[in-house]
């Protein structure tokens, strides 16, 4: 019975979507207040009803339910609650129910914070969200109803792949769907403003907040991924530039763009058209990633199973929203070069060529990710395209971003102070080559490691000077607006995230041994000494588990325990163990006993000594902070509208 | 759907068997280094998308053993490379090769920064003209940093 | 103008997707095709199946073109396509040569016995070193070969009926016309 209410509050939803989708827009369009006040109580009502959906669905798992078809393929009675609860969008059905949730989770959040916006603005936003909204619920609804029963009911179910068995996948996807589905609110403005015609210039600051939440949000989607891959997958790698990490990615970029894109048009006038570009790709690119996980067209180890009839339905609704938003901008985007004007040394153009940068970059992880299906279609065979190909190219158009990234705070709106700016480059770049140099001896002359520490620290000293001349020009209470806080922490951030990149991958090691028990093994100043295997168990699985003693100068640090687990249906699933440290980390990994038939014997081992690697993370924290320190600047919940920010067009204006 | 299947089914009583962690007696660390940056280049021809050194495929073990052996043989990287692409075609390795087929690949990006840089300088170049000497206050106020 | 050019750029993205799911339901994106087709044989030389003693290598298969069928006990899908090499198979007239892969020997023969042995001839490659040299990378798999020792067709996985039809008698009628 209760299933059947799951899907029934399902195609209420979907009713109130196509109610919030249509009306308020057509009302935005007539001037008829009365569509247009159905807006925010469509979207409740749909956010209330998807919520009810979800909890009919956590609540067939917590139940162990197996007459619903989803639950008795993704769990079984052996499996804990907490990966019951994971389970929920552990498959197709259920992670396309979790974006429906989430999309309402901003829906009703715009809905209730957004008082001091215009109506017919909201309505026009809200009712793009309602749109989006239809086109998922309907996909649910007729090809991927989780809800569906399996009947005779199944005494047992299946089983949730071990591989999600872990905090990782309880904690990624909803954090990563915020972020990723959070862009239809960027989205959804840019589409209100170019339906407006009117093109008031504040929602440019009204959209701010929203998208600087919802990349911080994905920053930290895509740093607990990564994090999830090292400790549980990856053999000690943290990024394979997978076509899924790639799908979440270039959103990311897209996303730094975008943020600074607004801070140009919100402040200056500059660039409005561009912005809203980069708003729809943005989106765009979410859902683009989310039809290349499932439709098959792509083969990657995170993808679900594919259906070409699914892929074709994703396609569908993708031709719509993009194409229509597409066609939108080709024909109502502004036409005419607005806002203040600026000198080739300005923010403005630092901004833009940072923007080239980071566009270009998301345009090359695309052009990567589909080059496979690119080859099949031109006949060029398969070719594969892996790290070798984005890491490379990566670095190369970072490189330059890296290297503005200090002058960034310094470089002034409209014209900036070439002193200023030699001035911090100077003391900046003394503190890169004196770190670098130190580097050179610690790290053994390898390159990657010193070009690591001077990018890291030529970025982190840039950004300390100008904390320090904030700190000494402005009175306190004035000195670190929220918005510039979000912006220093973010940049520290990418000097933190550049020094545990590039070290981690210079100056790991990693080794394969074979060690009886006993025996002891060393990595650098490591040494480990292998102390046998015992037998233990978990809720839903058995394990040998290996005891290793982690010793310094001849005292134990630590004793590390990785296991190999048999789960109850039998997959073979290995747990790491890791010592982490701030400055390193340890990590041992179980593979196989050297004869299969003697676990009392020696075992295959793989040890890992990796610095710094903490800090690729942290590095990720601080941006996500960023993020969410700049969205609470004061300034974008102001009700009124400050006359410096009407839009100015230049005395000679040009079609852009 | 059932292709996929029967690969998944094939790899499943595997799993238990062939793992990737596969000690080898390697002569030096030197060389320990440059196997593992060869077999983190090259795909595992069996599974979805994992390096040869990732992978847990009986291919891949199979393969892994190869490589060591041609590195202990004196082969160069090329010469191994070679030697897989022979068997296994251009799909086994995750860097592909510049040649025309790939120019797309290779190129485009730089062709579209290229471009974006032109359109970028056009717009500045734009302003610039328009722009009369702009008065900076000597501090950033507030609102204007 | 311009404004058009990212739209233009998204139609033909969806191209490139229309195009994806179309050619996904015509091929299996796990096949690679192989470099080796048209290509001579490796050179191989291998012990026979529970016979020591005897090897057969690749000198000895010449003159008649035979199809080389990668098997072993623990291949699953081997146990599917295996009823269509007891019959329909056989019944080309080529003969099979089976390339036990990876195999304990005792399970091989325990398995044949159990499934039928269709195989004129079985090779065992325990360690997979002459499979590495054909490409092989999975099981089952099944090459033809020419007289002159020339690979000329590659099945990766079992053939099924519609396989047999529309593949691989082809490739025998081909052969057939050089006189093969």
């Amino acid at each position: 019975m209760i299933p059947e209410l799951g899907q029934f509050a399902l195609v209420l939803a979907l009713l109130l979507a196509i109610a919030q989708g249509v009306l308020p827009i057509v009302g935005a369009w007539r001037n008829n207040a009365a569509l247009i006040a159905v807006a925010r109580p469509a979207a409740a009502g749909q956010g209330v009803f998807v919520f009810a959906a979800m909890a009919v669905l956590v609540y067939a798992f917590l139940s162990f339910d197996f007459s619903v078809a989803y639950v008795a393929d993704n769990s079984n009675l052996a499996l804990p609650w907490y990966y019951r609860v994971t389970a929920v969008w552990g498959a197709h059905e259920g992670s396309m129910l979790l974006w429906v949730f989430i999309l309402n989770v901003w829906s009703v959040a715009l809905a209730a914070f957004s008082r001091h916006l215009p109506d017919a603005f909201v309505a026009r936003v809200l009712g793009v969200l309602g749109l989006i909204g239809v086109g998922f619920l309907a996909f649910i609804l007729f090809t991927s109803n989780p809800f569906l029963r399996e009947l005779p009911m199944p005494a047992d179910g299946g089983d949730l792949n071990p591989v999600l068995q872990d905090p990782g996948m309880t904690f990624h996807p909803p954090v990563l769907y915020m972020g990723y589905v959070g862009f239809s609110v960027a989205f959804a403005f840019s589409i209100a403003a170019l339906l407006g015609g009117g093109m008031e210039q504040a929602w440019v600051r009204w959209a701010r907040p929203w998208t600087n939440v919802a990349w911080a949000f994905l920053t930290m989607g895509i740093v607990a991924g990564s994090w999830w891959a090292y400790a549980e997958l990856g053999w000690g790698g943290w990024w394979f530039w997978d076509p899924v990490e790639n799908a979440s990615f270039m959103p990311w970029l897209v996303g730094v763009a975008l943020i600074h894109a607004q801070a140009v048009t919100e402040k200056r006038g500059s660039l409005p058209a561009w912005t809203i570009l980069l708003s729809l790709f943005a989106f765009s690119l979410s859902l683009l990633g989310t039809f290349l996980v499932r439709s098959g067209v792509l083969t990657s180890v995170h993808a679900f199973a594919s259906d070409p009839r699914r892929g074709l339905y994703i396609l569908g609704f993708l031709i719509v929203v993009i194409g229509g938003s597409l066609l939108l901008y080709a024909i109502r985007a502004p036409k005419v070069a607005t806002g203040k004007p600026f000198a080739p040394l300005s923010r403005e153009t630092g901004i833009m060529v940072a923007n080239l940068l980071f566009t270009t970059a998301a345009a090359m992880v695309l052009l990567g990710t589909l080059f496979p299906l690119i080859g099949d279609a031109l006949n060029l065979g398969r070719i594969s395209v892996g790290p070798p190909y984005f890491g490379f190219l990566f670095v190369m158009l970072m490189a330059p971003a890296v290297l503005l990234l200090p002058f960034g705070p310094y470089l002034r709106w409209g014209r900036a102070d070439g002193r200023q700016l030699t001035s911090m480059a100077l003391r900046a770049a003394i503190a890169a080559v004196i770190c670098a140099i130190a580097a050179t001896i610690f790290a053994e002359g390898r390159l990657r490691a010193i070009a690591g520490v001077a990018g890291a620290v030529w970025v982190g000293a840039g950004t300390l000077a100008y904390v320090v001349k904030r700190w000494n020009e402005m009175p306190r209470g004035r000195r670190y607006p929220a918005e510039m806080a979000g912006m220093l922490l973010a940049h520290t951030g990418v000097a933190i995230f550049l020094m545990g990149v590039m070290l981690s991958e210079s100056l790991s090691v990693e080794r394969d041994v074979r060690l009886a028990p006993g025996q002891t093994e060393s990595v650098g100043s490591y040494s480990f000494r292998f102390d046998g295997v015992e037998e233990t168990s978990g809720p839903n699985w058995r394990a040998d588990e290996g005891i290793v003693a982690v010793m310094r100068d001849g005292k134990t640090l630590t004793t590390l325990h990785p296991q190999k687990r048999t789960y109850s249906r039998g997959q073979v699933q290995t747990e790491s163990a890791i010592d982490a440290g701030l400055f390193r980390d340890i990590y041992v990994a179980l593979g196989e006993p050297m004869d299969a038939t003697d676990v009392r014997g020696a075992w295959a081992l793989r040890l890992y000594h990796k610095p710094f690697v903490r800090w690729i993370w942290l590095g990720g924290l601080f941006m996500m902070l960023g993020g969410f320190v700049a969205a609470a600047e004061r300034r974008f919940r102001a009700k009124k509208v400050p006359a410096a920010e009407t839009a100015t067009t230049t005395p000679e204006a040009s079609p852009a | 759907m059932r292709r996929l299947a029967w690969f998944a089914l094939l790899l499943f009583p595997l799993l238990a068997i062939a793992q990737a962690i596969q000690p080898l007696p390697f002569r030096n660390h030197a060389e320990e280094v440059r196997f593992q940056h060869l077999s983190a280049e090259l795909r595992c021809p069996m599974c979805q998308n994992e390096t040869l050194a990732d992978s847990n495929a009986p291919i891949a073990h199979d393969l892994r053993r190869q490589v060591f052996e041609m590195i202990q043989a004196g082969k160069t990287d090329d010469q191994i490379k070679a030697y897989l692409v022979d068997r296994y075609s251009q799909f086994v390795l995750y860097n592909p090769p510049v040649e025309p087929g790939t120019w797309l690949l290779w190129f485009g990006p730089l062709v579209l920064l290229v471009a974006g840089g032109i359109v970028v300088a056009i717009q500045v170049r734009r302003r610039a003209r328009q722009a009369p000497a702009v008065v900076l206050p000597a501090n950033d106020t507030e609102d204007d940093w | 103008m311009s404004r058009f050019l990212p739209l233009i750029g998204f139609v033909l993205l969806v191209g490139l997707f229309g195009f994806g799911i179309w050619w996904n339901t015509q091929h299996d994106q796990h096949e690679i095709a192989s470099p080796l087709i048209d290509k001579p044989a490796p050179a191989f030389s291998l012990p026979v199946l529970n016979d020591a003693g005897r090897t057969v290598d690749k000198a000895s298969l010449l003159g008649k073109p035979y199809f080389l069928n990668v098997f072993a006990s623990w291949c699953i899908e081997c146990v599917h396509e295996h009823p269509l090499l007891m019959s329909q198979m056989k019944d080309l007239g080529v003969p099979l040569v089976g390339f036990n892969y990876k195999d304990d020997p005792a399970a091989a023969t325990a398995w044949l016995a159990e499934h039928g042995n269709p195989f004129e001839v079985i090779v065992a490659d325990r360690e997979g070193r002459t499979g590495i040299d054909f490409g092989v990378y999975a099981a089952p798999e099944t090459f033809l070969i020419d007289g002159k020792g020339v690979i000329r067709y590659k099945r990766i996985g079992p053939i099924t009926p519609d396989v047999l039809d529309n593949e691989i008698r082809p490739a025998i009628a081909a052969l057939a016309k050089e006189g093969q």
